[in-house]
């Protein structure tokens, strides 16, 4: 791989920006692998690549029906965030948002993280006292989360100009100043890139249609590029959870359900902060690098494996943000999307063995662009040791028979 | 938006209904009897199948009863069942 760096600009900029080289190769599946992961997107291509980093297993190959990016990795809102309610959540979440800040480094790939800081609107006196206890779980672990009354966050949002006559009126605010914007198709390619710098083989238009085991444990995957062999499996596929744990007779507590977003025409800058109204419908908006103003809400509220959301959530998003910026009302929507959410039934992430060994899942939970590296990182670590690490002890299939559930108020996708 | 069949409102729009899950779950019958995994699969556990699925529906901002349909969770598309209420 070679570096980039000013020095590669300038060079490439002289020779016409003709000589680039590959970003990863294409190379045919081999027979067999240590180690086979399915799905290519953040969340696979992260673990192939802290397999080969920190465990120094580098016979992986990434099995990818699409292409790169083409899933749910590009289909979020780049929201990274760790304000969850649980003390099992805040920790692994602040770990992702501790990779997410050096990774550009590590990866030699500008991830274009831009640390907006995020502002929850406080409109009842239920969503106080849940940010309150939210503060005080995420100061244990070393996270900001701070209270701001309704002139700091007028002060942070000049634009937001509340009328007295609102439903429900904004008495104040609660602050996460790391919380941050990262590109998200860029994840997928600067780990596709360096994992591919150590040797692991990026298989795209490469649909896993069955998994073989003999005895209990797997033996490799059916392909519709043939069959792969492997002494390990690894599912990390967004949407398509129960579909793929299917082929190896494993059930899940999970619903695919469609996330939605939708953005504005580009305008000039006016909102720095991502914003979270109506916090129990998580209904955000922020705007992109680009200036266009990007809106969501939580998850449809029925399973769906349509990529495509349904109507009420958008007029009830919309609606509700008017209210509160109204000057917002004369934008041009452009563009919708939906991507498909693996939702765990305590909203949490689920990284475990299953009842097959060698077969590990990492379903990504209500949202899983903010964990992709914490996710990829403890998934690299049980796939390689057998053991779950510190951190993703608790998010194993155990904890739904123990009845040690994780439930998560602070996700996008609420139940 | 998905126009729900009601079995006794006819066609109605589905932000009167709550989609209450799936359908083909059995409580056990011997509730003692049963392991904790066997508890755990009952209650969190789900088909959560790419295609038709049957659903329990809730339409709670009209008649209020419950009845079940036939959903294609790709396509949509919604088939009534014979005996919507059982």
């Amino acid at each position: 791989m070679k570096r980039f760096s000013i020095f590669s600009i300038a060079r490439n900029a002289l020779t016409g920006h003709r000589h680039w080289e590959k970003m990863w190769r294409s190379p045919d599946p081999k027979r067999e692998y240590d180690v086979v992961i399915i799905g290519g997107g953040g969340h696979g291509l992260g673990a192939a690549y802290f397999l080969a980093k920190e465990h120094g297993i580098t016979n992986v190959a990434v099995l990818e029906k699409g292409w790169l990016g083409g899933g749910n990795t590009g289909r979020n809102t780049m929201t990274v965030r760790s304000n969850f309610l649980r003390e099992d959540s805040v920790p692994f979440h602040e770990m992702s948002l501790d990779l997410y800040h050096q990774l550009s480094r590590d990866l030699n790939y500008n991830l274009m993280v831009s640390q907006r800081g995020m502002i929850t609107f406080i409109q009842s006196s239920a969503a106080n006292r849940i940010a309150l206890q939210m503060a005080n779980t995420m100061h244990i672990y070393g996270a900001e989360y701070r209270m701001l009354t309704l002139d700091e966050v007028k002060q942070k949002i000049p634009i937001f100009d509340p009328s007295p006559n609102m439903r429900l009126p904004v008495r104040g605010g609660v602050y996460q100043p790391r919380a941050s914007m990262v590109r998200h198709d860029a994840v997928a390619w600067g780990f596709a890139r360096a994992a591919d710098a150590r040797g692991v083989d990026i298989i795209q238009n490469c649909e896993v249609t069955g998994i073989q085991q003999e005895k209990g444990a797997v033996t490799g995957v059916e392909t519709t590029r043939g069959l792969i062999k492997a002494k390990k499996v690894g599912m990390a596929v967004a949407g398509h959870g129960s579909v793929v744990a299917s082929m190896v007779g494993q059930r899940l507590p999970i619903t695919t359900q469609p996330l939605q977003a939708w953005v504005s025409e580009p305008v000039k800058p006016v909102l720095n902060e991502i914003v979270v109204i109506r916090s129990y419908y998580g209904t955000y908006l922020m705007q992109s690098d680009k200036g266009e103003i990007v809106v969501g809400q939580g998850a449809d509220p029925y399973p769906s494996y349509a990529q495509r959301g349904t109507f009420p959530i958008i007029e009830d998003a919309t609606t509700s943000m008017l209210e509160v910026f109204p000057s917002f009302g004369r934008l041009k929507l452009l563009r919708h999307w939906a991507g498909m959410l693996d939702i765990p039934y305590d909203g949490s992430p689920i990284i475990s063995k299953t009842n097959t060994c060698g077969f590990y899942i990492d379903v990504a939970g209500s949202g899983g662009f903010k964990t992709t590296p914490a996710a990829a990182n403890t998934f690299a670590h049980l796939i390689a040791k057998d053991t779950p690490h510190p951190l993703a002890e608790k998010l194993g299939l155990e904890r739904f028979s123990s009845g040690r559930l994780i439930q998560e108020g602070g996700v996008s996708a609420n139940r | 938006m998905l126009e729900i069949p009601c079995p006794w409102c006819g066609p109605r729009n589905e932000t009167e209904f709550v989609c209450a899950g799936e359908a083909d779950r059995k409580r056990p019958a011997n509730p003692e009897a049963e392991t904790e995994e066997a508890w755990a699969d009952y209650l969190f556990n789900t088909t959560n199948p790419k295609g038709v699925v049957r659903e329990w529906w809730w339409h709670v901002s009209g008649c209020t009863r419950w009845f079940q349909i036939d959903r294609d969770t790709v396509t949509h598309e919604i088939t009534p069942v014979k005996d919507p209420s059982k």
